[in-house]
């Protein structure tokens, strides 16, 4: 039998997977994101991400896929406003850190271990109150870090989460002036009929 | 098939005795190990890719105020209230809750977008003819018929049982049947004690 258009088939499709892959920035806690009607993309540079997963636990991150000197001024003006006496190799590790979860006092312990290893190092969450709590601090050091650029600030839940999760890191952000966010969803169609649906289509039309 | 052809054991034609004949050597390889191979990188892609890439929802929040004139008032007539609770119910009422609660009503999100779209048809009907406010879309190169249903204002109250997706499902409604003004707000005490007793605690 001859193979050969087979065997060209599946180098076709190992070439479209390859070119078509986008490796996925490991996270600390697998979160299911809900579902919206939202097209905007996802910004991969100079935004901030704060996530929490379906039993509360809030973790913070900082995305600078062009330039992780960013990150590690984030953390360097960490150290110095909150001095938690990091060494320059713990703090070589944030910026190799997916995703921090654990208050100022357990920091260095987790940047102890190497940023590889941090997904099975069990982090308890940033601790939250209704003022804030330190994800505040987090959020105004980090601002503080990035004068001149235009931030966008990420919210990713779990769609298990509960509401006042959510609110508290929603006042996290406006006891620090910050007022628009974005939440990462995952895409889905407007449904058939809707007026969301007619104006898109209208668009669509008008563009052409 | 792809046989190397040894020695003149085949009926070709003779060579005369100094005649070596060139070996020939097959072209066909064995393909198997390179096909296994492509197949596991396919399985191996396959599973590590994310098909959907993720989007963003806009989210703006007001600056908390207790000022009572910077508060943004709503007319009565074009208020709708939705309140979420635990297993994806959902409570609504228009306009002011009533002391005996007759308007407070209890369905589900397969249902809140029929209330959403028969509240804004009704806040149309009753629209009245508005010349500031065209003026102000005039100028501003919009559609005049934005006017229409500036009255209609949605309020978002999640409870403290309401999960995330509620949540986002809910303002993912307003984009759906294009809401132009909804607030995200607390429960009332009074309309705590609504739910709490509608569900039976």
């Amino acid at each position: 039998m001859d193979m050969t258009p087979f065997v060209d088939v599946a180098f076709l499709i190992l070439t479209f997977f390859i070119m078509a892959t986008k490796f996925k920035p490991e996270e600390p806690v697998e979160i299911k994101t809900p579902n919206s009607v939202s097209t905007k993309e996802l910004p991969e540079s100079d935004a901030l991400q704060v996530t929490f997963d379906s039993t509360g636990r809030v973790f913070f991150s900082v995305l600078s896929e062009k330039d992780p000197m960013v990150k590690y001024n984030v953390i360097k003006h960490m150290n110095d406003t909150r001095s938690l006496g990091l060494t320059e190799a713990e703090m070589r590790n944030f910026v190799k850190a997916p995703a921090i979860g654990v208050p100022f006092s357990g920091l260095k312990s987790l940047l102890a271990v190497p940023a590889e290893e941090h997904k099975n190092y069990k982090q308890p969450g940033i601790p939250l109150d209704t003022l804030g709590g330190e994800l505040f601090y987090w959020i105004r050091d980090a601002v503080g870090t990035f004068t001149g650029k235009q931030l966008k600030y990420l919210i990713k839940g779990d769609n298990e989460a509960k509401y006042p999760a959510f609110k508290q890191v929603l006042n996290a952000f406006k006891k620090n002036e910050i007022f628009k966010f974005q939440m990462i969803t995952a895409l889905e169609d407007a449904p058939a009929g809707s007026e969301l649906e007619i104006i898109r289509k209208r668009e669509k039309a008008g563009g052409h | 098939m792809a046989s190397i052809e040894g020695g003149d054991g085949g009926g070709g034609h003779k060579k005369g005795p100094g005649v070596k004949k060139a070996k020939k050597l097959s072209t066909h390889l064995d393909m198997t190990p390179m096909v296994d191979l492509g197949f596991l990188l396919i399985t191996f892609f396959i599973f590590t890719t994310t098909m959907s890439s993720p989007t963003t929802m806009e989210l703006y929040m007001p600056k908390d105020t207790d000022k009572d004139d910077e508060q943004n008032k709503a007319k009565e007539s074009g208020a709708l209230t939705i309140m979420l609770s635990k297993d994806n119910h959902v409570y609504y009422y228009e306009g002011q809750l009533k002391e005996d609660a007759s308007n407070f009503l209890s369905t589900n999100f397969a249902g809140i977008r029929k209330v959403i779209i028969d509240k804004k048809k009704a806040v149309i009907e009753a629209h009245q003819h508005d010349a500031g406010c065209e003026k102000i879309w005039a100028k501003n190169g919009g559609d005049k018929k934005s006017c229409l249903d500036k009255d209609l204002v949605v309020v978002i109250k999640p409870g403290e049982l309401a999960t995330y997706k509620n949540t986002v499902d809910i303002l993912d409604e307003m984009t759906i049947t294009n809401i132009k003004r909804y607030a995200m707000v607390d429960l009332f005490e009074a309309e705590k004690i609504l739910i709490n007793k509608t569900e039976g605690n």
